[in-house]
């Protein structure tokens, strides 16, 4: 870890201000990512902005049921409050897949959006890391590469967004608000976070000196057909390899919308909503489920140590779209799968 | 386990609560790294970033520019040290050179230490480790060891006490090729790296001119002592080395790790009192369970009675020393086989030595042995624990010796029982419960029960208070507790009423903590300690006036309610404090010594043995696997503390379960280095990869196995486990994984990948 300096900012236009004032000025939010990332020498903030006197610790409901989640709620705060309980069931099971609890006291919703991939060598700084440093090359690609993508992937880099509440935002309807300097602006929640391309080093489309202020979320929608299921290493406290948020308006059988997340096989979620438009329609069965499956999978590449992902995405969609279907969503505390 | 506190001086078998426990759970026992010396500087280490190689330049200027940092170690500026290789070993060194770190430019594997920084602080020292910058000649590293395994060979120098495989006996390859059931299978254990709670790490503090007190984390502090002696050529009486709690340790320190040698060292060259503790990253670096791969050919009779066992193996070592464990011998001695061929090679690669890690050998022998002879019992067609009942052997056929003891009929019997194994269905994937396939598998678990030499002391005081002392170690195993009991049954007392002190180089001399034998040895010799006070004390009662212990011999007496007393007359007798007081003293103190029977070696052998059954549920779409059900019975002869052992056995299934399921050192070949260098990545069972263990310990009396008629409990809980929960994936899904950890693709797509 290098020396660095600490402000902590009460406006949030002094935090933009802040990081506008330093190039190599970051955020700190509940700081299980940065603080890390700053031990293993990953990262190097001259200067650490810690955002957490900022007004940004609220959950609003508004009149159309839209939920607006500040940036500084933690994961735990989200995860249990009731009325997300109630009409964002499916992000509170996506939250309470991830981490432990420990963790997600601290987490936020602002770094969870904002959290780096867990791509080995991104983590060691003694390895050659696109992301890390544009240009040194990229490891995993011919390395240990059990945790990376199948999907969106480029020549460049081949990592995950690590995000389970991401990918349930993804489902969702959601839109980031972001403050900066030039004021404020809302960002659709797919176009927040990038695909590699030649430049690994974005991990999303924000701009320089900006923060996100809070995610806002359509409530109540897809509160009865919905599931999380997260297929890892172990049955807690580990990474997805895959997971898959679901969610289904059905009626008399036939699927009138569908979503489909998947975490663990991208640089961000995944989600392909023209897929899920020709499926509208259609019955909500087995076969139906598999062939959105197959269509979602359609580019999949492996990479040698992930291979696996590829076949076991086919089965953890049909199985979250089942379980959705049957109103029996997955229950994280549950190991058993429903 | 109601009672928690003993009514009566007899401890032995009673459920003490550990007596360290509110120290460690109030974070009041300090562990090594948690003392804090006046004016200490601290270090941190900075390590190789290649597998093999040359340093070719050391950038130090913007290290050394940081404030706060006092000095930076390199190969080039080391002070020297001693120059033999013999001065290096320490007493469980291996066959080879031992690692000197900073000796030279040469890197001999990845993480190596290339630099140690020390600061003032310990945040300026890692930060300047981190400007390190070192350029090097790099090699291409040897890794993998299906590569390496070309090049395995036979170590040409045995290690200490480890018996290397047996002659073949029989005809075994005959035997094997016209045998009608046959079974030949490959198995992979991959590295598995020690990652205890408490990291490595020495606080040296310079006492003056060539005098240390140094606390470290190891698991022998008389080992750490000579090692230090001999390699800084200091004076014994001026080096003492305490370990007074370590928090886990499981075979990691067995060894001394490098950070003490570089504290000292800097605390030396300085003359200052010095910190180091190593990161998690640096863990795996250190010691670690070798890569494993093993043949097993094994073939039965019509009937399933064993005809032929071939069991080859070879592991990782390092390219500098020849680690060895016992694997493939265990094949020659757990079930009756007259026709049998073990073998037992090394590859040497470029990683740090292996070493000892719970249960060393037996745990990754057993998972290719159990594995087999389950595959075997379906070729039969027998239920695989009839196969092992059919297979039962009374004697060591490798030494064809007598075993002291062998209570597995009665593990097998209780554990089958309590688990309901009669209700099992015997083919694959015929039992579910809804998605979930049900699968049952079972193992046996055998371990050493050894006695090593271990001198202790007992002291009796005037009040009826007793010390009992000796250089043993607690790593979690519960030696403060045991030793208490055995303190206070030998005289009568109350745990309260003990002072027990470990964890000194001064104590009386005792072998490093490991092997299980810590219980059984020094609890022996804190027990002859305690009979030799008794024998004194009897001495000075005879000549009191009209005593009525004037014509009997210790085995006559005893202590009992502070007196002693005629063994069969507890009327008769004289209270302890008069006879102290008879004899103008205020305490008596003696020293008593045990070791092995050599004459009873040649005949006997003592082993633990275990049973374990195991239920795994398996979605049959997904293949999430979960352990819900584990029921382990073992035999392990006297169990001092029901609590503790308890404990000792939960570890080690859970450790079996992270053995079977999770834990894997992830390498880049290309780089020769291990990625998933921290515990997020490297995984072990969390909560909810523990359902039910259930613990059985059958009865067993072995008067022979040591004189306490103690087994010993550390390693016996891992051995075994992880095939059991293969055999029972087995049986759940009808695919056999033979290559460990089994990893959710490996159970549901082994078929898929292969298409
Ligand atoms: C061992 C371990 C296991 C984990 N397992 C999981 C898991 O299974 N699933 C999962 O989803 N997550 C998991 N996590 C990750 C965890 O969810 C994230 O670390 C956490 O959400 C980050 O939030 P934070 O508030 O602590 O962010 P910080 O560490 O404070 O910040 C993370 C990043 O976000 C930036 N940032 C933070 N807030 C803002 C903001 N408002 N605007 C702009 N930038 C911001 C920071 O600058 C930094 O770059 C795990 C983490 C650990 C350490
Ligand atoms: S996958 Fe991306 S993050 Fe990982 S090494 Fe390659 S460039 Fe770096």
């Amino acid at each position: 870890m290098r020396p660095f300096s600490y402000l902590r900012p009460t406006a949030v236009s002094d935090a933009v201000s802040a990081l506008m004032a330093e190039p190599g000025a970051q955020v700190l939010a509940g700081g299980t990512n940065l603080v890390d990332l700053m031990k293993y020498d990953v990262t190097h903030p001259t200067a650490v902005i810690d955002i957490n006197d900022l007004p940004l610790r609220m959950i609003e409901t508004g009149e159309n049921g839209e939920m607006r989640l500040g940036a500084l709620t933690t994961n735990a705060e989200v995860a249990h409050d009731p009325a997300v309980t109630d009409m964002l069931p499916l992000l509170s099971s996506a939250i309470l897949a991830g981490a432990s609890p420990q963790l997600r006291n601290a987490a936020t919703t602002g770094g969870n959006l904002l959290q780096r991939t867990r791509c080995y060598y991104f983590y060691d700084p003694a390895t050659p890391c696109n992301k890390r440093e544009p240009g040194t090359g990229c490891s995993a690609i011919g390395g240990v590469n059990r945790i990376h993508a199948i999907l969106g992937a480029s020549e460049t880099c081949i990592a995950t967004h690590p995000s389970d509440m991401c990918v349930a935002l993804a489902a969702l309807d959601t839109t980031v608000e972001v403050a900066g300097p030039e004021g404020s602006r809302e960002i659709p929640f797919l176009a927040f976070h990038r695909l590699p391309g030649a430049h690994p080093e974005r991990d999303n489309t924000l701009q320089p000196g900006e923060i996100v202020v809070a995610v806002r979320v359509a409530g109540g929608r897809f509160a009865r057909h919905h599931s999380y299921l997260k297929l890892r290493d172990r049955l807690s406290y580990a990474f997805a390899l895959v997971s898959a948020a679901a969610a289904l308006d059905i009626e008399e059988g036939r699927i009138l919308d569908v979503r489909v997340a998947l975490g663990g096989v991208a640089h961000k979620p995944w989600r392909d909503p023209l897929a899920e438009a020709e499926v509208a329609g259609q019955p909500a069965t087995r076969q139906t489920f598999e062939a959105l499956a197959d269509r979602l999978l359609a580019g999949a590449k492996g990479q040698g140590g992930n291979d696996f992902k590829i076949p076991m995405a086919r089965k953890a969609i049909v199985r979250a779209l089942a379980q959705a279907a049957a109103g029996t969503s997955q229950i994280q505390a549950e190991k058993r799968v429903r | 386990m109601a009672q928690t506190t003993p009514d009566t001086g007899r401890l032995i078998g009673f459920p003490l609560a550990r007596i360290d426990g509110p120290k460690k759970v109030t974070g009041t026992a300090p562990y090594a790294a948690e003392h804090h010396p006046q004016g200490c500087l601290h270090g941190f280490v900075t390590t190789a970033t290649i597998g093999r190689g040359r340093i070719t330049r050391l950038d130090l200027a913007d290290a050394a520019a940081v404030p706060g940092v006092v000095k930076i170690y390199t190969h080039e500026n080391r002070p020297r040290t001693a120059w033999w290789d013999r001065s290096w070993k320490d007493e469980v060194a291996l066959p080879g050179h031992p690692f000197r770190p900073l000796e030279n430019d040469r890197i001999l594997f990845d993480g190596q230490p290339v630099a140690l920084v020390i600061a003032e602080t310990f945040e300026a020292a890692r930060d300047a480790a981190a400007l390190i910058r070192v350029s090097y000649a790099a090699e291409e590293p040897t890794t993998d060891l299906s590569a390496a395994r070309q090049d395995a060979y036979v170590p040409k120098q045995k290690r200490n006490g480890i018996a290397p495989p047996p002659p073949p006996r029989g005809e075994p390859q005959a035997a094997y090729d016209r045998a009608p059931h046959r079974i030949s299978a490959e198995y992979w254990l991959e590295g598995e790296h020690h990652n205890p709670m408490e990291l490595f790490g020495s606080t040296v503090i310079y006492e003056g001119e060539g005098r240390l007190t140094v606390h470290d984390k190891t698991q022998g502090s008389q080992n750490v002592q000579g090692y230090l002696c001999g390699i800084f050529e200091l004076q014994p009486e001026n080096v003492r080395v305490y370990n007074y709690f370590v928090g886990g340790a499981f075979g990691s320190g067995l060894r001394p790790g490098h950070q003490v040698f570089l504290a000292t060292l800097a605390a030396l060259d300085l003359r200052r009192s010095v910190k180091l503790e190593l990161s998690r990253q640096e863990m795996f670096y250190m010691r670690w369970r070798p890569a494993t791969v093993q043949s097993v050919k094994m073939a039965a009779d019509a009937e399933g009675h064993l005809v032929a066992i071939l069991h080859d193996a070879i592991a990782a070592t390092s390219v500098h020393e020849d680690y060895q464990e016992t694997v493939v011998n265990w094949s020659g001695l757990a079930y009756r086989c007259d026709n049998v061929q073990l073998s037992y090679e090394l590859a040497a690669m470029n990683v740090s030595t292996p070493g000892d890690m719970r249960a060393p050998g037996a745990a990754t022998g057993f998972v290719a042995l159990e594995c087999a002879i389950d595959e075997l019992s379906y070729a039969v067609g027998l239920d695989p624990l009839e196969m092992r009942v059919l297979n039962f052997v009374h004697v060591d056929q490798n030494e064809d010796l007598q075993l002291t003891s062998k209570a597995l009929h009665a593990c097998y019997r209780e554990g089958a029982a309590r688990f309901g194994w009669a209700q099992r269905s015997p083919k694959p994937r015929s039992m579910r419960d809804g998605q979930d396939l049900i699968g049952w598998g079972m193992a046996t678990g055998i371990w050493e029960a050894t006695l090593t030499q271990a001198t202790a002391r007992a002291r009796l005081s005037k009040g009826g208070k007793v010390a009992v002392s000796a250089a043993a170690s607690d790593i979690g195993t519960g030696t403060w507790t045991v030793l208490a009991q055995v303190g206070a049954d030998a005289f009568g007392v109350l745990p309260q009423q003990v002072t027990v002190e470990i964890g000194d180089s001064s104590l009386p001399k005792t072998s490093v903590e490991g092997g299980s034998w810590t219980a059984a040895s020094t609890g022996s010799a804190v027990q002859a300690a305690a009979r030799a006070v008794q024998a004194t004390l009897l001495r000075h009662a005879r000549t009191m006036p009209g005593s009525p212990l004037a014509e009997l011999s210790v085995e006559q007496t005893a202590i009992r309610g502070g007196r002693l007393v005629m063994e069969i007359n507890d009327q008769a007798g004289v209270a302890l404090d008069d006879i102290l007081d008879a004899a103008g003293l205020s305490f008596i103190e003696e020293e008593a010594e045990v070791a092995p029977d050599a004459a009873q070696a040649k005949t006997f052998v003592s082993y633990t043995h275990s049973g374990i059954f195991v239920e795994v549920r398996i979605d049959d779409e997904v293949g999430v696997i979960r352990v819900s059900r584990v029921v382990i019975a073992v035999a392990a002869g006297r169990i001092l503390n029901p609590k503790t052992a308890r404990s000792q056995i939960l570890g080690g299934v859970v450790m079996g379960i992270g053995m079977a399921l999770h834990e894997e050192g992830m390498t880049d070949h290309r780089l020769g280095r291990i990625m998933n260098h921290n515990l997020a990545e490297y995984h072990i069972p969390a909560h909810a990869d523990i359902a039910d263990i259930d613990v059985i310990f059958v009865e067993e009396h072995d008067a022979m196995a040591s004189p306490l008629g103690v087994k010993g409990l550390g390693e016996i809980g891992i051995v075994g486990v992880a095939a059991a929960v293969a055999n029972a994936i087995y049986h759940a899904t009808g695919t056999r994984v033979r290559h460990f950890p089994i990893t959710i693709d490996k159970v549901l797509f082994a078929k898929e990948a292969a298409e």
